[in-house]
């Protein structure tokens, strides 16, 4: 009896505890930006009042949003950006991956270490002449020079994450196909990629992620309101000089984490088996 | 790595058929796309970062060519060699602390836990949420009225006065410390977690036969096998911390008094919010000899592996 009573203080102590420390630290700004963004502005700023709890809830800071704010222009914005790079990226991404995983030609090293150098290159290294490449494209100030812009960071990744996957899928299948008259991109979309699904998803959905967050060359190309997507938006238009009106603020940021929270709620597992297998193979 | 090694398998010919045999064709057709995303949007800006760099360019003006005077007059500016300063404190102190933390929280997620998938979600929310949002929640819990901080801590009674978070420089500091570990954190715990997952049991079971203790499984069984993982993990989040933007721009902006600028910051107020264009090209590409670094070294580790 006794034992097991120790052995589960243990268990308490040594993992419960602790865990719940971190999940606490984890979770507890999201925590604070719901109740902010449904509390009345008098509440919100009451420092006498239980600051962690809400009296009495209100829906007035979103409505401000709709009524006030282009918010919803800015959703669209970030929805249409994130949606068309994720699927440009991901073609591009399925074709060189492909090739390098399965087709022998001179120079086919240099451009995997190409893909893989420039997959570590941070894009403030390069911010500020990109801003005037994309003014001579005449993209300045519209969501396309973001369009044209994201794959680049996003083809590298896309590219050397379905490598693994490809490679993971036996060859003989599609050599079958091909004996049977199938050409080699017929084979590649008929066979190889139906079995390399889950990378697909967790490729795709990883690209919109780090479309909807990127946040410096959004800041550096758009200037134009109505232009901007929303994680630019709501820390650029929502604060006016000096004065920040928070429960706004948390209102819109809670708008704009839902969407990829929600993405990455239906696909989790995807999302840590695709991890897991990048790891392992990558 | 192992992906590119078929090109040096090819058979001896005539070269040029090399370049055009059906399969080779292919190939170049498939890639094709990529590259030229990657020359007109990557490599090329690139150069154009080294030109303007050696040019005392401003906004609306080409300016003239300098050779290196930008890199000279900054390497003498002490608002600069701050900025250097504060980068290295940034990145060596918040990837301690993601390294130090993730594995913490590594093996205590792969522990037998109820609800396993949830709480996994919930560790993972910070590093998959557009971090300017998040950030912004930050700023907001480091009010310098009305933070939420301060209330849990003085009700908790671990402080007895306010701190000024974003308000003093060595707190401010501080701060965005917090925030990218906060941040961060995530991707170390769950690739650690991954690397975990595939140790196997049979390891442990056999160092429970010869009575060796936890800590010493861990020293002698996990850390080793985990290493390539951490290493990798760690020089990802090096260059990525290094060239941070966002963080530090919407938290202190840089201040108070610069105490918080860091490269990107800094280039992104010389180059767009002064208009000392060449200047700030300059700046951000004091971040090519971090990447080379990371890069020679990862490669190095890759290929070892």
């Amino acid at each position: 009896m006794k034992r097991k009573r120790f052995r589960m203080l243990k268990r308490v102590f040594g993992v419960y505890l602790p865990l719940a420390v971190f999940v606490f630290f984890s979770l507890f700004p999201f925590y604070w930006m719901l109740i902010s963004s449904f509390k009345a502005n008098p509440e919100l700023y009451n420092l006498k009042a239980n600051r962690l709890w809400i009296q009495s809830p209100t829906l007035d800071h979103f409505r401000d949003l709709f009524a006030k704010t282009e918010i919803l222009r800015w959703m669209f914005n970030s929805f249409f950006v994130s949606f068309l790079t994720a699927f440009i990226s991901m073609t591009f991404g399925i074709m060189a991956g492909y090739a390098l995983a399965r087709l022998k030609f001179p120079g086919a090293q240099a451009f995997g270490l190409a893909t893989f150098i420039t997959y570590l290159v941070p894009t403030t290294l390069i911010f500020i002449p990109l801003a005037s490449v994309v003014q001579k494209l005449g993209l300045s100030n519209s969501i396309w020079s973001l369009v044209v812009t994201y794959p680049t960071f996003l083809i590298p990744f896309c590219t050397w994450m379905l490598i693994a996957y490809f490679k993971s899928i036996p060859k003989d299948m599609e050599e079958c196909a091909m004996i049977d008259g199938c050409s080699r991109i017929g084979a590649m979309v008929r066979i190889v990629l139906p079995m390399a699904i889950p990378g697909v998803i967790f490729s795709a959905m990883f690209s919109f992620t780090l479309s909807w967050n990127e946040f410096v060359y959004a800041l550096t190309f758009i200037s134009d309101t109505t232009h901007k997507t929303m994680s630019v938006a709501v820390p650029t238009e929502l604060i006016r000089g000096d004065a920040y009106f928070w429960g706004e603020l948390m209102a819109a940021s809670l708008l704009g984490s839902v969407p990829v929270a929600l993405l990455y709620s239906f696909f989790m597992d995807y999302f840590v088996s695709g991890l897991t297998a990048g790891a392992l193979k990558g | 790595m192992a992906a590119i090694a078929h090109a040096e398998r090819l058979p001896a010919r005539p070269w040029v058929s090399r370049f055009t045999k059906p399969e080779a064709l292919t190939g170049y057709f498939l890639i094709s796309p990529a590259v030229f995303l990657m020359l007109v949007l990557l490599a090329y800006p690139f150069v154009l970062a080294v030109w303007i760099s050696m040019t005392d360019r401003v906004l609306g003006e080409p300016g003239k060519f300098i050779w290196f005077q930008n890199f000279f007059k900054l390497l003498q500016d002490p608002l600069f060699r701050e900025t250097v300063w504060n980068s290295f404190i940034y990145t060596i102190t918040t990837v301690f602390f993601k390294m130090f933390l993730g594995v913490i929280l590594a093996l205590l997620l792969n522990q037998e836990i109820p609800s396993r998938n949830l709480i996994r979600g919930a560790i993972l929310l910070p590093w998959i949420v557009p971090t300017s949002l998040s950030v912004l929640t930050w700023l907001w819990m480091f009010d310098s009225l009305f933070s939420i901080v301060n209330y849990i801590l003085l009700g908790l009674g671990l402080i007895s006065r306010k701190v000024p978070w974003l308000g003093d420089p060595f707190w401010a500091m501080v701060s965005v410390i917090i925030v990218n570990t906060w941040r961060g954190l995530p991707f170390f715990a769950i690739s650690f977690l991954a690397g975990l997952m595939t140790i196997p049991r049979e390891l442990y079971e056999a160092a429970e036969v010869d009575g060796a203790l936890r800590f010493r499984q861990f020293w002698h069984i996990t850390l080793p096998l985990l290493q390539p993982i951490i290493a990798v993990v760690v020089l990802f989040s090096t260059i990525w911390t290094f060239a941070d933007f966002q963080i530090v721009y919407i938290l202190t902006h840089g201040g108070p008094i610069n105490a918080t600028q860091i490269f990107a910051t800094m280039a992104y107020d010389v180059a767009l919010v002064a208009g000392r264009i060449g200047e700030g090209s300059a700046i951000s590409l004091f971040l090519f000899p971090a990447l080379l670094v990371v890069i020679i070294l990862m490669l190095k580790y890759l290929r070892r592996e």
